[in-house]
């Protein structure tokens, strides 16, 4: 058996980004909704949203923890496997990762701490800043690295110079064409995934009693958000394949498993894609709905695969089936957040049994739909890492044996199949512990202490009203 | 693609010399701690020491990143040649460093298994500081190039040289976090720290100078760069310097100052910096690619200095108050409790 050391990276790839993404999945929500908790804390001056902002601050500093222990691997990747890509676009994406990296840095250098440990030490005005630059700076992380990926995905403003890559215009290259739809479709994404957290969390608080008020702010707070989030959610989705067709138009055909360029073209809901025969198996399908959603008209065309060579296709099925996982997904999400605003008019929503364990075994829900909708923009741009530029097997370290990979891969594997479930376990803890005021903030991984305990204790009871 | 007009090649050699040294010194000297900490008599001497570490030592690791992702930005073939050839050795290190946080957060939530999350935390340290060491003596004897790519194996960094600065950073890093205890601590545990950095004291010494003596040998550029006739001139005063630090650190350790054996051990580490800048400059991979060859366009270099000059002092002056604020003994009642 030959092992291949590209595709052993693809999967190395896939695997450390794959858990790492489930982190900013969650942080990047979860610090927007601290600074929003503490907001109208300060509007109404109601103590049951401080105590859901610090139970959340709890969580969120494990994670946030978690996050940064897991982003340490992976600007490291790109050098260990993907030499051949840093070799020829580092002029272009180099920077842009280490913005990623100095945002990330300067956020936790200088507002995490006051966020997590300086609530009595510092003016109330103060921490809510915090809590603000916290969000802010999650978002600016995610955008410097989402605007590397869309680099990759829709290059522009570049020179191909002794076959390098090199920059010409660096606003070009940093709001590359698909870039604000990335970004927004990703950022709601994150938001989402919070919120169906938030909201399972919600229904667990208060299925068990405990802390009803909390479990209600919880809920009602995340039902609000999500009933905005996920339609615009699927109207920026929309948006981003009217984008998609128009720059990486292989990458919808991929989507769509459509093998024959046509107008008027059906809505495959359920097919087994067959790339060598170049056919869909048992497809059910809806007629004009494909033009109608992909052209926003009947009759518009619609570039099939067979308009590219074969080395030019992405693997059809599972660019197919992942972005069917996530529209699914998408469906559901809104269905949760209708029956949920149904119930809250009928004011039977706290009270609804099967709802609370609904939304409870929901909670993963926006966290797949992330990891699929991330599988179907990056298997669905390949065989490309830059975009009809740079083919993936030439952006792989050429030194590389399979079996280095495959040793590399499996340690990776061990590794997080360790760390997550401990990981997750004491965020379960915490979870269970509930939104109660307790000791300080317990100390996460990846955190320092911030000098606050230094200082004469106060006592936190004076946050509970 | 240098345009002679304007070179930012310089300021980013500084920027990322200045993150290498403060990431070798700030997580040298906690990596130490790391590893001496499993060497303590008992339990509450082992408590002082991680309270003594506890606010700052993930702040310390970022410096990584910050390595990592300039050098990618700011010399991408440097990035691109250096990091597959130390391909294990980064493997391993960021393994060790995972579960070296991992051990390091749940010793503090539950004290069942405390035990055992010490022990990962010693060993996380170790395999992390040999590995760092691995990497730094696969850079000193240089890389296998085939045009712009890495053209050895992914086992190209296991030799007796790597091996040698391996264990000569172990002890490296132990001396610096013998150090550092030495500032935190008081009373017998104090002169646990002073017995262990003078332990390590006579390792480094070992260390330096096998590698010093082997280094000429190895590469006859770094012969011809120390010893010709108009380099000497310059340079004799570099070994001489290493040897005086290396008494006053012997002194410091044996007598009763707090401060100056870690001072001590800083002033060695710059000077073992220095003396490799010397043997290798101007090369960023060696010796294939100087600094200039390998940096990335001007263009490049400025867009990313714009927000590195305006992100940078505000971490370290943050970094410097968290230093600040934790000043003093360590005590075993501040801390993660």
């Amino acid at each position: 058996m030959t092992l291949d050391p590209l595709l052993l990276s693809r999967m190395q790839f896939a695997w450390v980004i794959g858990w790492h993404i489930l982190l900013p999945a969650f942080t990047v929500g979860a610090a927007s909704y601290v600074a929003l908790l503490e907001g109208l804390h300060r509007a109404t001056g109601r103590g049951v949203y401080l105590r859901v902002s610090n139970f959340w601050i709890r969580i969120f500093a494990v994670a946030f923890g978690m996050g940064v222990v897991t982003g340490i691997v992976m600007p490291f990747q790109f050098g260990t496997n993907w030499s051949g890509l840093s070799e020829t676009a580092g002029d272009i994406i180099g920077p842009l990762l280490a913005y990623e990296g100095l945002t990330a840095f300067f956020l936790e250098a200088a507002f995490l701490g006051v966020l997590l440990f300086g609530r009595t030490l510092v003016p109330a005005w103060a921490h809510f800043v915090a809590a603000l630059m916290v969000a802010l700076g999650a978002l600016f992380s995610s955008f410097w690295i989402l605007a590397a990926n869309s680099w990759m995905q829709t290059p522009v403003g570049y020179a191909i110079v002794g076959g390098r890559f090199y920059p010409m215009d660096w606003l070009q290259i940093v709001f590359s064409p698909s870039f604000p739809y990335r970004f927004a479709h990703t950022v709601v994404a994150f938001y989402v995934t919070t919120g169906f957290v938030v909201l399972g969390v919600g229904a667990y608080t208060v299925r068990r009693g405990l802390f009803h008020d909390e479990g209600r702010v919880m809920m009602t707070t995340a039902l609000s958000l999500l009933a905005v989030l996920v339609p615009l959610q699927m109207f920026i989705g929309d948006q981003h394949g009217l984008n998609t067709r128009r720059y990486q138009p292989a990458k919808l055909a991929g989507i769509e498993a459509l093998w024959n360029t046509g107008s008027e073209v059906p809505l495959t809901l359920f097919a087994l894609p067959d790339q060598s025969r170049e056919r869909n198996d048992y497809a059910v399908e809806v007629p004009y709905l494909g033009s109608l959603i992909l052209t926003h008209s009947l009759d518009g065309t619609i570039q099939g695969l067979k308009d590219f060579p074969t080395d030019q296709r992405p693997p059809v099925a599972i660019v197919f089936w992942a972005f069917r996982i996530m529209v699914g997904l998408a469906v559901l999400m809104l269905l949760l957040v209708a029956t949920g605003w149904w119930l809250r008019y009928r004011h039977k929503l706290f009270d609804t049994s099967w709802y609370l364990r609904a939304c409870q075994v929901t909670i993963p829900i926006g966290f797949i739909a992330v990891l699929a909708g991330w599988t179907t923009t990056e298997v669905g741009r390949q065989p490309w890492t830059v975009y009809g530029l740079l083919r993936t097997a030439k952006s792989v370290t050429p030194s590389l044996s399979g079996r280095d990979v495959l040793v590399s891969l499996l340690v990776y594997a061990v590794a997080y199949l360790l760390v997550y479930p401990t990981g997750l376990t004491f965020m379960l803890g915490l979870v269970r512990k509930g939104p109660r005021e307790a000791a300080p903030a317990p100390v996460e991984a990846g955190r320092p202490q911030l000098p606050v305990r230094r200082l004469p204790s106060s006592p936190q009871s004076e946050e509970v009203r | 693609m240098t345009e002679p007009t304007l070179s930012f090649v310089g300021v980013w050699t500084a920027l990322i010399a200045l993150g290498v040294f403060l990431y070798v010194l700030l997580d040298g000297f906690d990596l130490g701690v790391g590893m001496l900490h499993g060497f303590a008599h008992d339990a509450a001497d082992r408590e002082l020491i991680m309270n003594s570490i506890a606010p700052i030592w993930d702040g310390n690791e970022t410096w990584l990143v910050f390595c990592g992702v300039a050098l990618l930005a700011a010399f991408p073939l440097a990035f691109a040649i250096i990091i597959p050839a130390v391909y294990f050795p980064i493997l391993v290190m960021l393994i060790a460093l995972i579960f070296r946080g991992v051990a390091f957060e749940f010793r503090f939530q539950g004290a069942s298994r405390r035990a055992f999350w010490d022990h990962a935390f010693q060993a996380g340290s170790f395999v992390a500081v040999f590995a760092q060491g691995m990497v730094l003596g696969a850079f000193i004897q240089g890389f296998r190039v085939d045009g712009r790519h890495f053209s050895g194996t992914s086992f190209d960094f296991l030799t007796p040289f790597g091996v040698l600065t391996g264990l000569a950073l172990l002890f490296g890093y132990g001396l610096l976090g013998a150090g550092w205890l030495i500032i935190k601590t008081e009373g017998a545990l104090q002169e646990w720290a002073r017995r262990q950095g003078r332990l390590c004291l006579i390792g480094v010494v070992i260390g330096i100078v096998i590698v010093s003596l082997w280094t000429p040998f190895m590469e006859p550029r770094i012969a011809e760069r120390w010893f010709s006739m108009g380099h000497i001139l310059f340079l004799w005063p570099v070994p001489i310097a290493t040897l005086a630090v290396v008494v006053w650190a012997w002194r410091a350790l044996a007598g009763s100052a707090d401060a100056a054996p870690f001072v001590a051990a800083i002033v060695l580490f710059l000077l073992s910096y220095l003396g490799i800048a010397i043997s290798l400059w101007p090369m960023i991979v060696p010796y294939h690619f100087t600094l200039w060859e390998a940096a990335s366009p001007p263009s490049t270099q400025a867009f990313l200095l714009v927000g590195a000059l305006f992100l940078l002092p505000v971490i370290l002056m943050y970094s410097g108050w968290s230093y600040w604020v934790f000043r003093g003994k360590a005590r075993s009642d501040i801390g993660y409790n």
